[in-house]
């Protein structure tokens, strides 16, 4: 995508592909529960184990992949779907993934916690603050060979309480790499308030203790990350280092499904729901002079895009039981 | 490990899960020493992920009761310097797997401390911990990583099998004067949302009671050969047992209860009667468990009628698909397999 601050294309883009992970997760509620009811148990269905879903948190996802090539690294959280999904992650083999099948990304070994996809240099991890070393690593790459891909690490407000998140910043900053990494604040580590656990109210007043540019990017506002990311990212295709930027922006569902979120004031949801950063932004994008067909045209190739991994992945094989041995080592 | 202190009450025994039997213990000791406190995530408001410490929070307050940051390194490198200064912190590594970002607090430091002050300064804390997969939570969520803990000199490692178990060695976990990492598997932990075995929902008295950390308990008698497993592993042997009950081979049970110690006495004792061994974790198999229990038989020098063997989680990471994940568990059809390839003449060698 072009580097142009909102240029018409981005936001075209935008628009599209967060219907796009928003429908990939529309589609995941129902699936997810199939099996697991009347009697609610994650080990059964055809999507067992833990999922945690991104509605709400698309903004921070296409605001930063917008600027990305295939060539640029992202690894990404517990809470991945909508930035693979922005990364270009194959749709196809993705949901295969999920749902464990022999034409997913790893044949059915990671599951949705553990998207690789090395077409598009992206991956994710199950563990808090986890991909923040390898971003570092991936951008020193990207130095030492003289080329200009950057590196972004995605992690949520919670990994920034992790001796991880720290050490990756400094290393970072001393090794003057292009890694920029991404706080998306959805408020929330599991149950526990953010300021419940952080000493500060911003995230971003950290990069200052790394000597690198904190941004923070209020109202989940996928133009606003536009614009900080991309004078980020130009600033590490450069050659001048990293940089921090903390988004605001919200987590509609539950951590996992299934979660009873007890810990949320009462009216939380229904509040953030009408602050739903795709339909404000499907207005101002209507009110700024795209058309209603246009968008509409985007919507549908996104969510048809989205029907068709689905069928498909439902449709697909499981891989065989003893490939489990399979790709231990290489 | 008596408590002659312990507030007595008459309340009856009732039917628990492990979870709510942990939860129960943490308070009762609570209740009894101000010394005790408890610290995680999620483990306040939420009453742990795994239902550990539920309702404690409004009993004791938050200054007992306290949630972290996501900082491991951090609460738990703080927990050995609240037990250093006499406190007795419990506290929650909410899946075992996760033990890779704050190791260096657990290994380095916990189970060092007394060693390394000469028994001066005391390290009294429960580091308790969910382990086990079999519900599709993929490779970074589904470990059990017992040995690895049981390899480490200066940590107690104790995993129940059941709910009357678990409130016991909690109790005894708390007061041991030394680190005990206190495993609970999550396909027994009775949580609304996993399944669960029937088998680990027991009586659990009301009452102060320790079990001991360091004994295995023969579940199930027999005569032909000995299943030896923990946690989950055990009642896959009683499954399996049942089996073997009707093709007239008598199997006994054992379970390990606690992997550090190691118990090796009763695994003997009972190995030296049946002549057959078979030890059955789901761990990873190499230098696992079930080495260990084999290795301590043949140390002994006990006779045997044939070759010891284990079943384990082969040596890879765990698969996210089902049909790969129970494809390399351990279950009760594999432990009957293998009993009765023990039992056939031609292994009797």
């Amino acid at each position: 995508m072009s580097g142009t601050p909102s240029n018409r294309s981005d936001r075209l883009w935008m628009y599209a592909t967060m219907v796009k992970s928003r429908h990939f997760e529309a589609l995941i509620k129902p699936a997810y529960f199939e099996g697991k009811t009347p009697v609610f148990n994650m080990a059964k269905g055809p999507l067992p184990g833990e999922m945690h879903l991104s509605d709400g948190q698309e903004p921070c996802a296409v605001g930063v992949c917008a600027h990305l090539r295939p060539g640029d690294t992202v690894t990404a959280t517990h809470r991945p779907h909508h930035v693979a999904i922005a990364k270009g992650v194959d749709l196809d083999a993705m949901a295969a993934e999920i749902f464990g099948k022999a034409s997913g990304l790893s044949g059915g070994r990671g599951g949705h916690m553990h998207l690789f996809d090395a077409r598009v240099n992206f991956a994710c991890s199950g563990i808090i603050a986890q991909g923040l070393g390898p971003a570092v690593g991936a951008a020193l790459a990207s130095k030492l060979r003289g080329e200009d891909h950057v590196a972004v690490a995605f992690l949520g407000e919670g990994a920034a309480n992790q001796g991880a998140f720290h050490e990756a910043l400094n290393l970072a900053s001393v090794w003057k790499v292009p890694a920029i990494f991404v706080i998306e604040d959805n408020s929330y580590g599991i149950s526990v308030a953010k300021r419940d656990c952080t000493a500060v109210e911003r995230n971003s007043d950290r990069a200052a203790a790394y000597a690198m540019p904190g941004h923070f990017v209020p109202g989940n506002d996928a133009d606003a990350v536009h614009r900080v990311a991309g004078e980020a990212i130009a600033r590490a295709r450069r050659g001048e280092g990293p940089s921090l930027i903390e988004i605001e922006t919200c987590r509609l569902e539950g951590h996992f499904m299934g979660d009873a979120e007890g810990y949320r004031p009462e009216g939380e949801v229904d509040r953030l729901k009408a602050e739903d950063p795709i339909p404000a932004y499907r207005a101002r994008l209507l009110s700024e002079g795209f058309e209603g067909a246009e968008l509409d045209k985007a919507e549908c190739e996104a969510r048809a895009a989205v029907d068709a991994a689905f069928a498909a992945a439902r449709a697909a094989a499981y891989p065989q039981p003893e490939e489990a041995f399979a790709h231990v080592f290489a | 490990m008596s408590s002659p202190d312990a507030p007595t009450t008459t309340a009856p025994a009732r039917r628990l899960t492990i979870a709510r039997a942990i939860s129960e213990a943490i308070g009762q000791e609570m209740e009894r020493d101000a010394n005790v406190l408890v610290m995680g995530e999620d483990i306040a408001k939420l009453g742990g992920v795994f239902g550990t410490t539920t309702g404690l929070l409004d009993k004791f307050g938050p200054e007992r009761v306290r949630d972290t940051p996501i900082s491991e390194t951090a609460f738990i490198g703080a927990a050995t310097g609240l037990a250093a200064a006499g406190m007795r912190p419990i506290v929650e590594l909410m899946f075992v797997d996760f033990f890779g970002v704050c190791m260096d607090a657990i290994y380095n430091l916990a189970a060092k401390q007394c060693y390394f002050s000469g028994g001066q300064v005391t390290c009294p804390m429960v580091l308790m911990t969910s382990v086990g997969g079999g519900y599709g939570d993929a490779g970074q969520h589904s470990q059990t990583l017992y040995a690895t803990f049981g390899h480490l000199p200066g940590l107690r490692v104790v995993i129940p099998s059941n709910a009357h178990d678990a409130k016991g060695l909690m109790l005894a976990a708390i007061r041991d004067p030394n680190p005990v990492v206190f495993m609970y598997h999550k396909a027994l932990q009775g949580m609304g949302w996993l399944g669960t075995v029937q088998r680990s929902i027991t009586e659990v008295p009301g009452t102060d009671y320790v079990v001991p950390l360091d004994k295995a308990k023969i579940v199930r008698e027999g005569s032909d050969l000995t299943l030896v497993g923990l946690g989950l592993s055990v009642h896959q042997a009683l499954d399996a047992a049942e089996k073997l009950a009707g093709d007239d081979v008598s199997a006994e049970v054992i379970d390990l209860v606690s992997i550090a110690p190691l118990d090796r006495e009763t695994v003997r004792a009972s190995v030296c009667k049946t002549g057959r061994l078979l030890a059955v974790d789901d761990d990873y198999l190499s230098y696992g468990v079930g080495a260990e229990i084999i290795a301590s038989v043949c140390e002994a020098g006990i006779t045997l009628r044939s070759a010891p063997q284990r079943i384990a989680f082969p040596d890879i990471p765990v698969p996210f698909t089902p049909v790969m994940e129970h494809f390399v568990l351990p279950n009760a059809d594999k432990i009957v397999a293998a009993a009765q390839h023990m039992m056939e003449p031609s292994a009797n060698d």
